[in-house]
């Protein structure tokens, strides 16, 4: 699979990440490479298997329903970029 | 005092012999005066290692010290450090005072370890050369003009270097495997789930894995023991008894099955390196070991796996990065997209970008089936393939590294050659086995790494295994020239 | 042309833990900002979710109430979208292997008939935070307290073909889960959602039209409207010839209608995949069976019971039955009371409900427990009230003037059913209007009533109006 510039710009913006357009070609190229080493695996037919998202073949452990974190907002917002009365700040979202 | 063993530290500590505090001055000084020329380090945390190396030497000297206790030890900088930067080797947190500490961290703590630094890496683990640093490149002890391997290069190159006896380092494709075959040192990668992801920055979630790194397989297990157990913060984390992976250090390792996958010895391994594992295993043989030929068949589809898999869930963890609650955020944005786009691509670098964009794509609508599901059949097969090996041999082994530590800048501009550096490591993520590295000879003067793969929770063997073979070997005794 | 209206309501349930679905934090409603967002709900680098256990056993409660397969294994899938209430920049849901698989509900509509809804699944994920966009002139303010509180998300077949349906559907689910005790159903805090999706399609037809989803219905009032308004909209622009949009719409209450949010929403690809922090979830048999055994009466047992064991008519049933809390209301008033279930029907659904209703408060906070209203319908029953008196001790009761018996002694409300008082007075009436006698006995039936009202009024109320109207129709009749 090889991907063009359109594919390119889709996947970035579903990313969030802005390329700017003189990047574009370079991301095609590079990321195309990528996909022909990973097209490799349609050398095998896999079509019985079941797949495996995970590593551990068990379920998942339960925790119980109890409220233990105290609020440390002081000292989790002081690492924040931009934040007023106890909000984090982004750019206006118009609704 | 930098070329003792953990085991001889420890015993020097307790025997008062010297005090935890001039230790870690020692090292301190090392990295202070080495440091420069190898980049091994991001973050030096000297004031508060010196205060814990007296709260060390309170300890010791009440005669409630742990075997580790003021033992100084450094951090992969993506393990979260209450108080201290965690950069994750990226731009996009060069600003992240963590506000809690991993599981891990706890853990060195509470058994007394003393953390002088954080460790360089390349950016979010990502890479095999530790030249994706926001950070810049860590050079090799051995050669400065070549890689030390990654993404724990940092770790690997401090501790070949000896600046610091011990270094925790993560493995999600070979991260640990693969720089200690470049650097000549011992790591373990152990078992998914074994040692707590809680804290951990993540790359790919149902591949990476804790683990650690020393000069012997004696001291890393040391340090595996403290870092290992379960953690109720983890739920993937194994609720298993706590394990001491040095009770069987001396075991006899006569009558050893040792499995040797035919497609780890063939078409692109450097001749010379496969040299070095071919003697290691005539010394195994030497030690009552029996060699038995297995198949892992699927090998060359581990890597395609491997990257559909890994930059999948590298996407997604990678996805928090939008600069409102911590992390770089641009300025003067043009609304909320902008702000977005601009704070994420100025944060990330190009090889994290990368993979977020491949990840993106593999698990968009119309290629998911293809892609993602494909992959996630083919690690299915692999661990079958592991398995069926597991039934005729106790331990895998090969090479590490197809071939020696390359020089900087050789592979930077071909990302998939990069990638195929890992081939012998991925599939075993992919699986979630135990996996180590131990030093196995050299080629022009560059170590070679033995690869030592174990069953499922079989990391007691794998140290055994190890530890037998250092005994009747001086390879990670050797020390990179001007670094004595 | 005869349009048939195809409705499917989403209903989000904020299920009632203590602590968050994935971490400890607390769920308390109306904390400070983010003063209930801890680590993991920031999604701070390195953080891990941890499944609360008792979200698992709500949603197990729901699936059993709503007659479903539980499945023995789910998975957590991560739906992977940018925005900034949502920290991680992907909300842990449940997409192909929901906890509840395949369910259904009864509904009562008009005319007393049934009707089965099917409920496709209902699966279980993380809340997000909350933008605030009109404290700040440039910025919208982000506050995550909300982020990470359990919902389960019901999502029904397209089986309802009126806004009344999917109202009876709704209030269905709504008394369920409240019945159940995993959600308070508060729809003014979000604690209780709806999206509805609408279409419609000429009568007769099996394919489904092309629907609209309806959003920012936040309460049963607003649901019902927007689905009406839409079901109008969508016919008009068929009839005109034209095509309805798949798309979102905004219902806007100010102006009763809906709105197109097209251009605002992108078509959205969530890359949805099995989240790698996150085992299976397994429900063993043994839990299932020892939730069912704890499972209280639900609503449609209990209207059946009321049925059979009450005597009710489905329409009182079904109304006494919508919440515990008024079923519970019910029982307790007839026990107290002895008076007929019916009587104590009556007066539930009809002055206390209207009194509830117009100072806007829920059954459990109202001023008249059932141990007064049972107090006071014991009294009419034993024909000591009358109704009329009955209305007015009510009324002293509701003001906080105590009991019934305290009432009536105090204001004297005693109804008066000596027959030698009574005759007196009805006497009395006819001696005194020998013009209305006339008429009355040249066949004007009608009169009685007047008669009635003399001696009422006479009596101030008090005469019980049976042995008034019989002594009358005696008397009058007579001669």
């Amino acid at each position: 699979m090889s991907l063009n510039r359109e594919d390119v710009l889709k996947i970035a913006h579903l990313a969030r990440l802005g390329v700017a357009d003189a990047e574009v070609e370079r991301y095609a190229d590079e990321l195309s490479n990528i996909l022909a080493l990973v097209d490799r695996m349609n050398a095998v037919d896999t079509s019985a298997v079941v797949p495996m998202a995970h590593p551990l073949d068990g379920t998942q452990r339960l925790r119980p329903d109890v409220v233990k974190e105290i609020d440390q907002r002081e000292a989790f917002q002081k690492i924040a970029p931009a934040v007023s009365d106890g909000l984090y700040l982004v750019p206006k979202v118009i609704e | 005092m930098h070329l003792k063993s953990v085991f001889d530290l420890s015993k020097a500590l307790r025997e008062k012999k010297v005090s935890s505090r001039e230790l870690v001055v020692h090292f301190l000084k090392r990295i202070e005066e080495r440091n420069p020329e190898l980049n091994a380090f991001i973050t030096v945390t000297q004031e508060q290692a010196l205060k814990e190396a007296d709260r060390a030497d309170v300890l010791i000297a009440r005669g409630e010290a742990g075997p580790l206790t003021g033992v100084p030890l450094a951090h992969k900088d993506l393990f979260c450090t209450l108080g201290v930067r965690t950069s994750c080797g990226s731009s996009m947190l060069d600003n992240f005072i963590a506000p809690y500490d991993a599981t891990v961290v706890e853990r060195c703590r509470d058994q007394g370890l003393v953390m002088v630094g954080k460790t360089n890496m390349d950016e979010f683990a990502m890479g095999s050369s530790n030249e994706n640093s926001y950070y810049g490149p860590v050079r090799n002890p051995w050669s400065l003009d070549r890689v030390p391997g990654g993404s724990s290069g940092g770790s690997a190159a401090a501790v070949a270097a000896r600046l610091v006896p011990l270094a925790t380092c993560t493995d999600t494709g070979g991260s640990i495997r693969q720089p200690a075959s470049l650097t000549g040192i011992t790591g373990i990668k152990p078992t998914y789930g074994r040692v707590s992801r809680y804290g951990m920055i993540a790359f790919a979630s149902s591949l990476d894995q804790g683990g650690a790194m020393g000069l012997s397989a004696a001291d890393a297990a040391l340090l595996l023991g403290a870092m290992a157990g379960f953690d109720e913060r983890d739920s993937t984390s194994l609720a298993r008894d706590q394990e001491q992976f040095t009770d069987n250090l001396e075991a006899d390792i006569d009558g050893l099955r040792i499995g040797l996958p035919r497609q780890h010895f063939g078409e692109g391994l450097d001749p010379r390196v496969g040299a070095c594992v071919e003697a290691a295993i005539e010394d195994y043989q030497r030690m009552g070991a029996r060699i038995v030929e297995v198949d892992l068949e699927n090998t060359d589809l581990s890597i395609p796996a491997y990257y559909v898999v890994a930059p999948a869930e590298a996407s997604s963890n990678l996805a928090r990065y939008d600069g409102v609650r911590f992390g770089h955020r641009t300025e003067n944005p043009q609304g909320l997209e902008d702000f977005y786009k601009r704070s994420r691509s100025e944060g990330f670098g190009a090889e994290v970008k990368r993979r977020i964009m491949i990840g993106t794509y593999v698990l968009s609508a119309g290629y998911y089936d293809a892609y993602y599901l494909k992959a996630q059949q083919l690690r299915r097969i692999i661990k079958e393939d592991f398995q069926r090996a597991f039934e005729q041999a106790d331990v895998l082994m090969g090479p590490t590294s197809p071939s020696v530590a390359f020089r900087l800048g050789e592979k930077l501009d071909d990302p998939v050659t990069m990638y195929l550096c890992d081939i012998y490591t991925n599939a075993v993520n992919l699986a979630g086995l135990p996996a180590m590295s131990i030093p196995a000879g050299f080629v022009e003067s560059m170590p070679v790494g033995l690869h030592i793969i174990g069953n499922y929770f079989d990391e007691a063997r794998l140290f055994n295994v190890a530890h037998r073979y250092q005994q009747v070997t001086d390879w990670h005794t050797r020390i990179p020239l001007g670094f004595e | 042309m005869d349009w048939e209206p195809v409705v499917g309501l989403e209903l989000h349930a904020q299920l009632s833990t203590k602590s968050k679905i994935f971490s400890s934090a607390s769920t308390a409603y109306g904390a400070a900002p983010n003063t209930q967002a801890c680590a993991v709900d920031l999604g701070l680098p390195g953080v891990l979710p941890v499944l609360n256990a008792e979200v698992v056993r709500m949603a197990v409660k729901f699936g059993l109430a709503v007659k479903a397969k539980i499945s023995p294994r789910s998975v957590f899938a991560r739906k992977n979208y940018f925005y900034p209430d949502l920290p991680k920049g992907y909300q842990i849901s449940q997409y192909e292997l929901p906890i509840v698989d395949k369910g259904e509900v009864t509904i009562q509509i008009d005319g007393g008939s049934e009707k089965r809804i099917g409920v496709t699944r209902a699966h279980l994920e993380e809340d997000a935070g909350k933008s605030i966009h009109d404290v700040f002139p440039d910025a919208t303010g982000i506050d995550l307290n909300r982020a990470g509180t359990p919902l389960i998300e019901i999502v029904s077949d397209p089986d309802m073909r009126s806004a009344a349906e999917a109202i009876a559907y709704m209030r269905k689910i709504h008394s369920i889960v409240r019945y159940l005790d995993i959600c308070d159903g508060n729809m003014q805090q979000g604690s209780f959602r709806c999206d509805a999706n609408v279409s419609v399609r000429k009568k007769g037809d099996t394919r489904l039209g092309t629907r609209t989803e309806l959003k920012n219905l936040n309460s049963f009032r607003f649901v019902e409207r927007a689905i009406e308004y839409e079901i109008e909209r969508q016919i008009d622009v068929l009839e005109s010839g034209g095509e309805v949009a798949q798309e979102t719409r905004l219902y806007d209450p100010d102006g009763n209608e809906t709105r197109s949010m097209r251009g605002k929403e992108e078509a959205n690809d969530y890359r949805y995949f099995p989240d790698p922090d996150l085992l299976p979830v397994e429900v063993t048999d043994e839990l299932v069976e020892e939730i069912r055994a704890s499972l209280p009466e639900l609503p449609d047992a209990k209207r059946q019971r009321f049925c059979d064991h009450y005597g009710l008519n489905a329409y009182d049933a079904s109304n006494l039955s919508l919440s515990r809390e008024l079923a519970d209301y019910f029982e307790r008033t007839v026990e107290i009371s002895g008076a007929t279930p019916k009587l104590c029907a009556n007066w539930i659904s009809g002055e206390l409900a209207g009194a509830l209703n117009k100072a806007a408060l829920e059954i459990g906070q109202s001023p008249v427990t059932p141990e007064l209203l049972g107090g006071m319908l014991k009294r009419l029953a034993d024909e000591t009230l009358s109704g009329k008196l009955a209305k007015q001790v009510f009324d002293a009761m509701w003001s906080g003037e105590g009991e019934a018996d305290a009432i009536i002694e105090a204001k004297g409300l005693k109804q008066v059913t000596d027959a030698g008082e009574i005759e007196a007075l009805v006497d009395a009436a006819i001696a005194g209007n020998p013009e209305q006698v006339a008429q009355y006995r040249a066949g004007k039936q009608k009169v009685l009533g007047f008669f009635v009202g003399q001696v009422m009024k006479a009596s101030q109320g008090k005469a019980n109006p049976g042995q008034v109207n019989e002594l009358l129709k005696k008397k009058l009749g007579n001669e």
